[in-house]
């Protein structure tokens, strides 16, 4: 029998707890592919955040290090500096990136740390049920938004790629999505060359893929994929806003 | 380099870090600490470490956690209210059975405190410097010279036991100079660490760095394990200094700065005739309870002395079982006692036991 199509060999062969239709499967599948077609695993350390993918160190069959809430950036780097010749990346997602990790996201960046950040965005903080993140779009039904995100008491979303892209010390940002087909094999394209990056000694990568949380959404997956699409895509465009190519 | 060389206690620190194969030192400036970082700045990049100057304390032990983890030899240094913010960084590197050297070079508190020296870190370094059930082993030198040769054991003893060491300075120790000898003996010695992550280090399988784990009865295990390696450090690795306490009737016990202040009266003592001696404890984690146990079996009382409103007093009252009388001389808030001060308290409880 001839095998058609299989696991990548960077991930590990375990059932993986993520809930249906999560997209965390798809970006954790995508970036054990690039591990694979880089043939670095091997000399991989992958950095988890906590949140949904606290887990990922049993997923990924790359070194592994659990940082505390927020802090993966600050890992990575000490990992980098004491082991430059590693591939060193951080999986987080919007809570622990963007609210309580802010600081080790934006002075990761601006130091021009050579790491590549996978950036997932559901705008939920999943794990603890559905709270606000502090992507959650305007509006936006959550646990402690109950009545949908008001801007006058909660504040306005955080857009990281833009963000970054005004550091010098960024050297790639690009927000991709993987609601469908040609945006997945997008999405791999910018994860691959993050990684293509670090190896090149070029600096900081980071790619912030949108992503769902159909439990918390309160959606079946696919009419997630449309809510995600048509809420999430227009708040925060897809595209490149750093590339120092 | 074996002759002696005169050093502010800070960088002395430094160096012997460097000597015992330390290259990623990772700071945050705070006052009165800043020497330790500003002599890895001028000497990591000569010998090709890393200094780097970290956004936050929170960031810098998280790039101590980085850097352990792929089994280098790490180390970060604060003052108080900054190691306040690295214990959520140390308590992880309990529970991920990491080792590192962290300096606490102690000013008063609580809160933003003051920036004089002081010991009211005590509580925070032998018993909850971080959320869960740990300890680190935490050293308390009271000279520039036993500060260099206990950087040295900090860091054997941390490699040795898979854990995080702290140096429990202060204010005094870190800014005084005295002369130091590197010496023969101080060497770095750099074990295999099987259980690193990375490129860097000999390994079969991948590694994981990790504190979590969701089912109660692992958890359990984990600490279990721990807390036979507490157990083992207990009995083998308590260290302390006695002096005078053949036949004293009173035991002055007093450890960092505060020793050599207490030092000065227990020779005032014995002058005047008193037979007091002093227990100056090296480890404050293990405390050197046996040493004190053993006093009490002949010591009618004891006095601590102690920058703070009376911690070290406890471990004390707990190592004879309040089987003698215990009194305290203190200051604190950056306040320092004089040698006077300390021999009244001496005299005082000298009284008592007559």
């Amino acid at each position: 029998m001839q095998t058609v199509f299989q696991k990548p060999k960077a991930l590990t062969d375990v059932t993986m707890h993520y809930c249906p239709g999560c997209t965390h499967g798809i970006i954790h599948r995508l970036v054990a592919e690039v591990l694979d077609e880089l043939n670095i695993t091997e000399k991989t350390i992958g950095i988890a955040p906590v949140g949904c993918s606290v887990l990922a160190y049993n997923y990924f069959n790359c070194d592994f290090i659990q940082a505390a809430h927020g802090r993966a950036p600050a890992v990575a780097t000490g990992a980098k500096r004491a082991n430059p010749d590693s591939v060193i990346f951080t999986y987080q997602g919007d809570g622990d990136l963007a609210a309580i990790g802010t600081a080790e996201t934006v002075h990761a960046a601006t130091r021009g740390e050579n790491i590549t950040v996978i950036f997932v965005n559901n705008g939920i903080y999943g794990m603890t049920g559905g709270q606000m993140a502090p992507t959650s779009i305007p509006g936006m039904v959550t646990q402690t938004t109950p009545y949908g995100r008001d801007v006058k008491t909660a504040g306005y979303p955080v857009r990281i790629c833009e963000m970054l892209a005004t550091l010098t010390g960024t050297t790639y940002a690009e927000r991709v999505s993987v609601d469908c087909v040609k945006n997945v094999l997008a999405a791999k394209k910018a994860i691959k060359k993050a990684f293509q990056n670090q190896l090149d000694g070029k600096g900081f990568s980071i790619v912030e893929v949108m992503s769902t949380c159909p439990t918390n959404w309160g959606l079946d997956p696919v009419k997630a994929l449309d809510w995600a699409r048509e809420n999430m895509l227009t708040y925060y465009p897809l595209g490149v806003y750093k590339d120092n190519e | 380099m074996a002759e002696k060389v005169l050093m502010k206690g800070n960088e002395a620190v430094a160096e012997a870090a460097i000597m015992a194969g330390c290259r990623n030192f990772f700071g945050y400036p705070i006052t009165p600490q800043t020497e330790v970082a500003a002599y890895m700045a001028k000497r990591m990049p000569k010998i090709g470490g890393t200094y780097l100057q970290a956004e936050s304390e929170l960031a810098a032990i998280n790039m101590v956690i980085g850097a352990a983890s792929t089994g280098a030899r790490a180390m970060t240094s604060s003052s108080s209210p900054g190691i306040s913010l690295k214990s959520e960084g140390i308590s992880y590197m309990a529970g991920m059975d990491l080792p590192a050297l962290i300096l606490n070079v102690q000013r008063g508190g609580p809160g933003l405190g003051g920036i004089q020296p002081s010991q009211s870190d005590y509580f925070q370094a032998t018993r909850a410097i971080g959320h869960g059930d740990f300890h680190l082993l935490v050293f308390a030198p009271s000279t520039v010279q036993e500060m260099v040769d206990t950087t040295f054991l900090a860091y054997d003893l941390a490699d040795k036991y898979r854990m995080p060491a702290l140096m429990l300075l202060d204010g005094i120790l870190g800014q005084m100079m005295e002369p130091v000898e590197f010496k023969e003996s101080h060497k770095a010695h750099m074990d295999d660490k099987p259980w690193a992550v990375g490129t860097a280090c000999v390994k079969h399988e991948k590694n994981i760095i990790n504190s979590l784990y969701l089912q109660p009865e692992q958890l359990e295990e984990r600490n279990f394990e721990r807390f036979k390696r507490y157990e083992t450090i207990k009995k083998t690795e308590q260290r302390c200094e006695e002096y005078l306490t053949d036949d004293a009737d009173v035991i002055v016990v007093a450890y960092g700065a505060s020793a050599r202040i207490a030092r000065n009266a227990v020779r005032a003592a014995r002058a005047n005739g008193l037979k007091v001696g002093m227990i100056r404890p090296i480890t404050l984690w293990p405390f050197p309870e046996k040493a004190i146990k053993d006093a009490a079996k002949t010591a009618k009382a004891f006095v601590c002395v102690e920058l703070s409103m009376g911690q070290m007093i406890d471990d004390v009252k707990l190592a004879i079982e309040c089987s003698r009388p215990v009194t305290l001389v203190n200051h604190t808030g950056g306040v320092v006692m004089t040698p006077a001060e300390v021999l009244t308290g001496i005299e005082k409880a000298y009284g008592g036991v007559k």
